[in-house]
């Protein structure tokens, strides 16, 4: 097997853990535990809070903000990672290079803080 | 035969949620069954030893695209319970279609030599990737950036005003 294909052998064996770590859990809990069906427990959580209204409602625009936001500094870790795998053998030049880059994007992350669309109202 | 096992698991992962995408009549559950959907493609990329494309793949498609598409319904006037027909009377036109598509896609599989190129690939693509960024194509890099503050700034503009 060639070695890159054995390292993604180890993101695999990763995979399948980590969903057995999930999975396992609910399985011996469904099994073990005692069950008593109440009404309330269908209730959805809200922070020990009796919900009120319905979950499905429509919300103001400006939580759009916060997705667009994360979808910019998404697209900003795409370029990161070939940055971070070849910055040691192109050295301060590189370096240098993606400070502007970042530089240029906490121009941004500024102006939205600024206008407050980093605001949870 | 592991390629092959793998392939299978990654086929079945990528298709099952795929499925429910296409047939939910919840629009929630449709959005969130993108998610493995991409996740599948994601190990598909990786059996194409393309890693770089196989990060952007979780990053835009299962993370940005996904809280996009969320977001959208979100903000959509809807209702709980809101049942979506996904299924019209144009159900045997589309599966005339994917029927004759599929048969065409197997026949050009079948028929062509699909020859390989001489030469290596390197072990890990990013390194090309990103020498390639860093290097020849810094100033499209650097204006990315700039691209990237415009559509920011730009959607902040659009958004506040609506209040």
């Amino acid at each position: 097997m060639p070695k890159v294909l054995l390292d993604w052998f180890y993101v695999a064996v990763f995979a399948v853990v980590g969903t057995l770590m999930a999975v396992l859990p609910l399985v011996v809990v469904w099994l073990l535990a005692p069950r008593a069906d109440l009404p309330q427990k269908t209730i959805t959580y809200e922070s020990g809070v009796i919900p009120f209204g319905q979950a499905w409602a429509q919300f103001n625009v400006r939580y759009y903000l916060f997705a667009l936001v994360f979808v910019v500094f998404d697209v900003e870790v795409i370029y990161l990672y070939p940055w971070a795998v070849v910055f040691r053998q192109l050295g301060t030049f590189a370096f240098a290079e993606m400070l502007l880059f970042l530089l240029v994007l906490l121009v941004g992350l500024a102006y939205a803080w600024r206008k407050g669309a980093l605001e949870w109202v | 035969m592991g390629e092959l096992a793998a392939f299978m698991i990654l086929s079945l992962v990528t298709l099952i949620p795929a499925v429910v995408v296409v047939t939910s009549s919840n629009i929630v559950r449709a959005a969130l069954s993108l998610v493995p959907t991409f996740l599948g493609v994601t190990g598909l990329y990786v059996m194409l030893q393309a890693e770089f494309v196989a990060g952007i793949q979780v990053l835009i498609y299962a993370g940005a695209i996904t809280v996009l598409i969320l977001f959208v319904i979100m903000l959509t006037e809807g209702g709980t319970g809101v049942r979506t027909r996904q299924l019209n009377d144009q159900v045997p036109l589309g599966a005339m279609a994917a029927v004759w598509l599929a048969f065409v896609l197997i026949v050009i599989f079948t028929r062509t030599g699909w020859p390989t190129a001489a030469g290596v690939l390197p072990a890990y693509n990013v390194v090309a990737v990103g020498n390639a960024f860093l290097s020849d194509y810094v100033l499209i890099f650097e204006v990315t950036s700039v691209v990237l503050l415009v559509s920011l700034v730009g959607a902040i503009v659009i958004a506040r005003r609506e209040d």
